[in-house]
């Protein structure tokens, strides 16, 4: 409860980090802003190619939305794909990154993982917006569920920054957990329907004459459930699940509390360690 | 009065890492992370700072000081005992700590203010102060990466020291800046002293210590040796421990204390006390005194100081060729000030008395005596006046 508190007083230094990482991250170069929409772009585009045209991957027509374009397809999963692998890439070294603050000043130090989290949420509302553009040009009429997908936003902004608060924490102790998160990102990007249909996924698999449920076991991974609701809303436009936004909220929740305990007891070296 | 900040039953270990590796594969091999030593920085230390007072904290490399001024800003956790503060407290560790070099000295105080503590309403309040007390108003907009070092530190030093802090923590920063800065700093830390602020040092120069601080703790090994009245510790400290004579490195020696300082008394023109006198009156200072023992010519001296810090004037019986014999008991001394000259406002006087070859200390006291000067016909600005008469006839 004391932590609770604690966030509340410092919600304008909260609003300065993030400001911090706004304003330094793209200081010095020409294109500023413009880059963090061509990053996004030029995935879209290399995906498109490779899925979209060379392998033929088939969207799936959304109900009632009839729309069938692979790269809005893409579009409504990638985006926020990216918000959960750039916050959970960035946030594990935010804390190695800011030692020399954590060395002289006290402030909860938890806020700077909240800030590179919330400088790259800054970033993702913006492309939201880009592409709730696209998708209305396409005649996907996305408005009406624009609280749907905040609802999508701000669990998924509570699940990164569990992840973040227990990655960034472990990393100080523990210089590996980076190289080990570079190496598990593909694999869970792989593992979540961004650039194909969840459909392509066998529902049982066999082997050695035992039936294993596939898709079920597929279906553990919070994060399929996540893209299937974005893309419910986005895409399909059509409400996503009720138990699959519950699986999504206990997730997040869970992750955010076992994030809060990890950071609590490896916060009181932080200072001497990192 | 009550305790500022109470340390109890305080212990720190640090870890010793033989082979410093952060590596999971490591620690899965040794079936644990890595060995390592555990270094008692500070070993079961107590000791109470008391509210309004300048507390020192003095001893050697590796003494555990650091650290406890650390445990004591929150930094460093405590392993056992528990440190108490009351108050806003604010620490100069490192000045401009999180300064962002792409961002402009502007943002950066706004960033460096935040992470003080202010909100933003209380930075917008006091920013002009902040660039004012840095002297770095024409580059406040360019990125703190082109400010030189003293530049940056000047306005670190400004911004923490304008987040209002009931304690301040001081690590030895003031080593930094030019002289000019120095000056500055000292002033404004003694300016905060007399608002009735505690303040902590740590600090190798004993003799700024010993200007500086009511009260010294003295650490060694993580141990405290002694904790008391400042040139009590210091004392100890050079004599006992450094085996070095106080002398050598400037700093006076304890006071004897044969004559006691005991106040001061205003008296106006009409030889009756006059506590609040009036720019341009006459009055006498009397000064008085008790004598343990016979002392022969000992030197009194005095010096007012305006309530921001600024030396007015000072003064001594040995400049002014007076030689007396003190005799046991109660006396006094006075100084007659024909026209008070100094601008309304409050002033603190300080009193001392030292042997007749002016070296040794008999008696000194920061804060013998506070008083006011009220406004009176004669308007002037600054901090003195002339006493003159303007005539338009000549």
């Amino acid at each position: 409860m004391s932590q609770v508190r604690e966030y509340v007083e410092r919600r304008e230094l909260l609003t300065n980090l993030v400001l911090r990482e706004l304003r330094s991250r793209y200081k010095r170069s020409t294109l500023g802003w413009t880059w963090s929409l061509l990053n996004p772009l030029s995935s879209v585009l290399i995906y498109w190619a490779v899925f979209g045209v060379f392998l033929e991957v088939d969207p799936p027509v959304g109900d009632p939305s009839g729309q069938d374009n692979f790269v809005l397809f893409l579009l409504c999963a990638l985006i926020p794909w990216n918000f959960f692998s750039n916050g959970v890439m960035q946030s594990i070294e935010s804390l190695v990154v800011n030692a020399g603050l954590i060395r002289k000043v006290y402030f909860p130090r938890e806020l700077l993982v909240a800030s590179t989290v919330g400088g790259l949420l800054v970033t993702f509302l913006i492309e939201l917006g880009v592409v709730i553009v696209i998708l209305l040009a396409a005649g996907n009429m996305v408005l009406p569920w624009i609280p749907v997908i905040l609802v999508l936003v701000a669990l998924q902004t509570v699940m990164v920054v569990g992840i973040g608060l227990l990655l960034s924490a472990a990393n100080v102790y523990f210089r590996d957990v980076r190289h080990f998160i570079t190496l598990i990102m593909p694999v869970l990007f792989y593992s979540t329907p961004i650039v194909y249909p969840i459909t392509t996924v066998p529902e049982t698999w066999r082997i050695a004459g035992r039936s294993i449920p596939l898709r079920d076991i597929y279906g553990f991974n919070p994060l399929v459930r996540l893209v299937t609701a974005y893309r419910d809303a986005m895409y399909s436009l059509r409400m996503p699940a009720w138990d699959t936004l519950a699986y999504i909220a206990v997730w997040a929740i869970g992750l955010l509390l076992l994030g809060q305990w990890v950071f609590n007891r490896l916060d009181r070296r932080l200072a001497e360690e990192v | 009065m009550s305790a500022a900040i109470t340390v109890d039953h305080v212990t720190k270990r640090y870890r010793l890492y033989h082979e410093r590796n952060q590596s999971v594969k490591a620690a899965i091999m040794r079936g644990r992370r890595a060995r390592y030593d555990e270094f008692l920085a500070l070993d079961d230390v107590s000791f109470e700072i008391r509210e309004g007072i300048a507390f020192g904290l003095i001893g050697e490399n590796g003494s555990g000081k650091s650290t406890m001024l650390k445990c004591m800003a929150r930094i460093l956790r405590t392993d056992a005992g528990s440190i108490t503060t009351r108050g806003k407290l604010s620490a100069l560790l490192e000045l401009g700590a999180g300064f962002h070099p792409e961002l402009s000295g502007r943002e950066n105080v706004y960033l460096n203010g935040a992470i003080l503590g202010l909100s933003r309403r209380e930075i917008d309040q006091r920013f002009d102060a902040i660039v004012d007390f840095s002297g770095i108003e024409q580059f406040i907009d360019a990125p703190v990466k082109n400010y030189s070092s003293g530049m940056y530190v000047r306005l670190g030093f400004a911004v923490a020291i304008n987040v209002d802090p009931e304690i301040l923590l001081i690590d030895e920063v003031l080593a930094v800046g030019d002289q000019e800065f120095q000056n500055k700093c000292t002033d404004k830390i003694a300016s905060m002293r007399r608002e009735g602020r505690t303040i902590v040092v740590v600090s190798h120069a004993l003799p700024s210590v010993r200007a500086l601080c009511d009260e010294v703790a003295l650490l060694e090994h993580g141990h405290l040796i002694r904790t008391g009245p400042a040139e009590d510790v210091i004392d100890h400290y050079l004599t006992e421990i450094l085996s070095i004579d106080p002398a050598e490195l400037g700093i006076p020696r304890r006071a004897t204390g044969e004559i006691h300082l005991d106040g001061v008394e205003i008296i106006g023109a009409d030889g009756r006390p006059r506590p609040e006198p009036t720019i341009g009156d006459a009055v006498t200072l009397r000064f008085h005194f008790t004598a343990r023992e016979r002392v022969v010519e000992p030197v009194f001296g005095m010096s007012f100081t305006s309530s921001d810090g600024v030396l007015v004037t000072g003064c001594n019986t040995m400049t002014s060729g007076i030689r007396m014999v003190v005799e046991p008991g109660p006396g006094h001394l006075d100084l007659e000030i024909p026209r008070l000259l100094v601008a309304p406002g409050r002033y603190h006087i300080t009193g001392t008395v030292y042997d007749r070859e002016h070296t040794t200390p008999i008696h000194e006291v920061g804060d013998l005596h506070a008083f006011h000067v009220a406004e009176g016909t004669l308007r002037t600005s600054g901090i003195t006046s002339l006493g003159g008469t303007w005539r338009a006839d000549a």
